[in-house]
């Protein structure tokens, strides 16, 4: 078997990868590999045929293809070296991968490592949907899979399980297409995904969307022939008396994302419960040395912006750890979730730069403000008007307010 | 599209037909594979091993727990012991983990010393009570006070078995009527003609009833009224390969008086998941497979408290089985298995009620079977038998990277994942489509070549193996289907 050496290794060509590859080049690593599985670079974004991205970052709104083709470009421009067609099987703790294509199989030695592989999607299994299985129950992504790229209609009569974006997403191009979406049904009492997706892509077609409900059963023996919905209590259990029959032939399935983390944990990163993703602190630098992580194999983005803004400063700080510019300090000021906080990204800093704080609310508020605290001291405030889930909120902190700090707590007051 | 594979002449003369494409039915025509006979199998799914042998457990049990002197004692204990030669030939998958049931109080153990007493009478190998710190260095965390251990226990890939007998009587000339549903039997006193909803119309001397489910139906339309079949629902949860390696070997409680079967418990299986089930429910339909929120409920629960560092992500799937009891609900318990010569239907070879552990004894019934068949016919041994299946035991991704590398050099299609989860590649999933049975579902490919049964069920690779039948075998959007005619997957081209 062959044994390669590369100085920085990215894995995943999505968003994220591309981004963080560019940024490593960009900060003088001549010898940057990225890898992606797919045959073409540019990841999920290729079967996101629809607009939006890019608002924040271009101020335009691009397709999914168009917004990686920017990034494609830049790759290219800058020369970087990149295997397609190449799975990563496996990473361990000290930067050694074994990676598969047609050709070979291939032993890497990383100086770095970057994991930007990205996310999947909750399945029928992983909610546990009682209920039959037959032919016509779809990921919503995989049916955006088969339509976008192989022109391939999965169903006609269509009812959308979760309201997250890719449903929503999926109810719009499906009725464009000549399905009849029949509901969306979300089983929180709030909606899962961005508000202007609920604007344009469900009020718009006059797609109602079903809050508190949720599909208790499937029906059919060899095709999807309906599902049995209900309302739900603040528990999520079904509430006696508000069954009804909705006949459909096809189920789509928008119920939440999962960071795609299983090479990672083979390499023993420490994950953390809240993301999903690996534990990092303001490099973005795992528990394990050298690697790095980035982008929804971190935790789930709404925008994509977002996440090649993140990957830009994962593929510097991969390079300036070749460079021994990066070193643990002697201690880390922990960030914590606390009141009305789902989440905090980076969980810890060195206080020794400049970072971005995100996070995410628990639930819908509106006129409230995201505090990070120092004990009783104010390190950062962020007033907003509208606070949900479904939008991922950024803070910038000086490290000028980290000086003594030990603990900080984040909370929407 | 076609379900099956076509045969030119529909009328046709064979010597045995078994009607029923389980793991009972393909044991029996692949142990009459080795003789000069003609053999069809008759099977109403489109696939081997659709129902039961597909849906349950997959453990290898030992034979501690039925009475001695019954059909099902016996033939469990020959039926473990000819399993790993049998899967050594068929290159199926099984490990002999060894089972630990364990007592909490004093009336358990004495439950233990029965069941070790009963073991012993049945030829069951090994037995061993062990004490609290002999248990604890097998499975450390295990709670209980004593346990009986049952090294001969073992876990297989049950649709694997069956899937290997059936490639392997085919090869050796069995011919297998798939998708072909029994619609009318006639007796003439020297044989049958068995005829399917499909048109094919067969002949035979010898006739095998391996139904399972549906036996008490195939009895009825030779007017043998005196067997039912009850369906009796067992559940199962499956768990992220994760937490593989949490455990060294099954753990099941010692049974105590008024509990209805084996009790839910964590199963290990071959390929690294663990299965928390089954439940234990009783349906008025044969093909019932829903699962229920009750049912689900209450194995998360079970699961948790089994497995503490459980998470709810963990959950990547459920199914059900149905377990052909002959017992009506009213009275539950078990029966001993069915296996007989009909005196009162001359070549009727009848098998009902063969549940647990009718896997365990497949290999076994099949013994059994063919010597009532020698009764009829005469059996020659072929020198053209091959006992041998082509291929290797298990998967690419359980080879050590170097032995990976020299298969990727040998064939480039080793060299491309397809099913990022479980890791599979392009050559095991080319495999299953071009199965030797012929059978072109979705199903199929899944249940050869493991790909759509990891985490993503399906959400990464099923959208590449759709690319692969389009541009290497030429679907078109309505050919795709999952395991029935009516189970087609797309509804056709977008516009």
């Amino acid at each position: 078997m062959n044994t390669i050496k590369h100085d920085v290794v990215v894995i995943g060509g999505g968003p994220a990868g591309l981004a963080a590859a560019i940024a490593a080049r960009k900060s003088g690593c001549k010898d940057v590999l990225l890898i992606e599985r797919d045959k073409r670079l540019g990841g999920i974004l290729n079967q996101c045929i629809h607009d939006g991205f890019g608002l924040h970052k271009f101020d335009e709104a691009l397709t999914g293809p168009e917004y990686a083709q920017r990034f494609i470009d830049e790759f290219n421009s800058l020369g970087i070296d990149s295997m397609l067609s190449t799975i990563v099987l496996s990473v361990d703790g000290k930067r050694n991968l074994y990676v598969s294509s047609r050709k070979s199989l291939t032993r890497i030695e990383a100086g770095s490592v970057i994991l930007s592989m990205g996310c999947r999607e909750r399945t029928a299994g992983a909610i546990s949907l009682p209920g039959t299985r037959p032919a016509g129950i779809y990921t919503a992504g995989a049916a955006q899979n088969f339509i976008n790229l192989q022109n391939i209609m999965v169903g006609k009569k269509v009812v959308i399980l979760g309201s997250g974006d890719i449903g929503m997403i999926m109810a719009r191009r499906m009725t464009l297409e000549g399905a009849k979406v029949e509901a969306v049904f979300e089983i929180l009492p709030y909606p899962s995904g961005l508000a202007r997706n609920i604007q344009q892509c469900l009020n718009d077609y006059d797609i109602p969307l079903y809050l508190s409900t949720s599909v208790i059963e499937i029906h059919g023996k060899e095709r999807v022939t309906g599902v049995t919905v209900a309302g739900t209590d603040k528990n999520f259990k079904p509430i006696p008396g508000t069954e009804r029959h909705v006949p459909c032939d096809t189920i789509l399935l928008s119920v939440g994302l999962i960071p795609e983390n299983e090479l990672t944990r083979g390499a023993g990163v420490q994950m953390e419960a809240r993301t999903g993703g690996a534990g990092v602190d303001d490099t973005f630098m795992t528990g394990v040395p050298g690697i790095f992580s980035c982008g929804n194999v971190l935790h789930v983005h709404d925008l994509v912006d977002h996440v090649s803004d993140e990957a830009s400063l994962v593929g510097e700080y991969a390079v300036r750890y070749l460079d021994g510019e990066i070193k643990p300090p002697e201690s880390y000021i922990k960030i914590e979730p606390q009141q009305g906080v789902r989440y905090v990204l980076p969980q810890k800093v060195s206080g020794m730069r400049d970072f971005t704080l995100s996070l995410r609310v628990t639930t819908p508020s509106r006129d409230r403000a995201v505090w990070v605290k120092d004990g009783d001291r104010k390190v950062a405030r962020k007033k907003m008007i509208r606070l949900h889930p479904a939008e991922m909120i950024r803070i910038n902190i000086k490290k000028e307010k980290l000086q003594g700090a030990k603990v900080l707590e984040v909370s929407v007051e | 599209m076609r379900l099956y594979k076509k045969i030119e002449n529909m009328e046709k003369q064979y010597d045995v037909c078994i009607i029923g494409a389980g793991v009972v039915g393909n044991a029996i025509a692949r142990e009459l594979s080795r003789y000069h006979i003609r053999v069809a199998v008759v099977e109403k799914e489109s696939d081997v091993s659709m129902g039961t042998s597909s849906r349950n457990s997959g453990v290898i049990h030992s034979g501690i727990h039925y009475k001695p002197g019954t059909v099902r004692a016996r033939l469990n204990v020959q039926g473990n012991a000819m399993m790993s030669h049998l899967c050594r030939e068929l290159k199926v998958k099984i490990q002999y983990i060894g089972k630990l049931t364990v007592a909490q109080d004093e009336e358990d153990i004495q439950t233990l010393h029965s069941l070790k007493e009963q073991g012993e009478a049945n030829g069951v190998p090994g037995l061993e009570i062990l004490d609290a710190a002999q248990m604890q260095k097998i499975q450390p965390g295990v709670g209980g006070i004593k346990a009986l251990l049952s090294p001969s226990t073992g876990i297989i890939c049950p649709y694997g078995l069956a899937i290997g007998l059936a490639e392997n009587a085919h090869a050796n000339g069995v011919d297998f009527y798939l998708s072909h549903e029994v619609s009318h039997i006639s007796a003439n006193g020297h044989g049958f003609r068995v005829r399917t909803a499909a048109g094919a119309d067969l002949s035979c001397s010898v006739l095998v009833n391996a139904a399972g489910l549906y036996s008490d139906r195939i009895c009825r339309m030779l007017g043998i009224t005196e067997y039912s079949i009850y369906p009796c629902r067992g559940e199962y949860l499956i768990l992220d390969k994760r937490l593989q390696g949490s455990l060294n070997v099954l753990v099941y409680p010692a049974p105590r008086k008024g509990g209805a079967g084996l009790g839910i418990h964590l199963t290990n299986t071959v390929d690294g998941n663990i299965l928390i089930g089954p439940s234990n429910e009783y349906v008025d339909e044969a093909d019932d497979y829903a699962c229920t929120a009750q049912i689900i409920e209450l194995l998360k629960k079970e699961g948790h408290e089994l497995l503490p560092w459980l998470s709810t992500s963990d959950f990547i799937r459920n199914f059900s089985g149905l377990r052909p009891k002959q017992m009506p609900p009213e009275v539950k318990g078990f029966k001993d298995f069915v296996i007989e010569s009909r005196k009162d239907v001359p070549g009727f070879i009848n098998l009902v009620g063969i549940e647990s552990p009718g896997l365990t004894c497949s290999p076994a019934i099949a013994l059994m079977v063919r010597d009532m068949v020698a009764e009829r016919l005469p059996l020659r041994e072929k020198s053209s038998f091959v006992a041998e299946r082509p291929g290797r035991v298990g998967f690419f991704h359980e080879l050590p990277p170097d032995e990976q590398a020299e298969l990727v050099e040998q064939n480039h299609d080793y060299g491309e994942i397809v099913c990022r989860c479980e890791q599979i590649t392009r050559k095991e999933v080319l495999d299953a489509i071009q199965n030797p049975l012929g059978v072109r579902t979705v199903a199929a490919i899944k249940y050869r070549s493991r790909a759509m049964m990891g985490r993503c069920q399906g959400g990464f690779c099923l959208p590449r193996i759709v690319e692969i039948l389009q541009k290497d075998f030429g679907y078109r959007p309505e050919d795709y289907i999952l395991n029935s005619a009516g189970s087609r997957l797309f509804a056709g081209s977008v516009r």
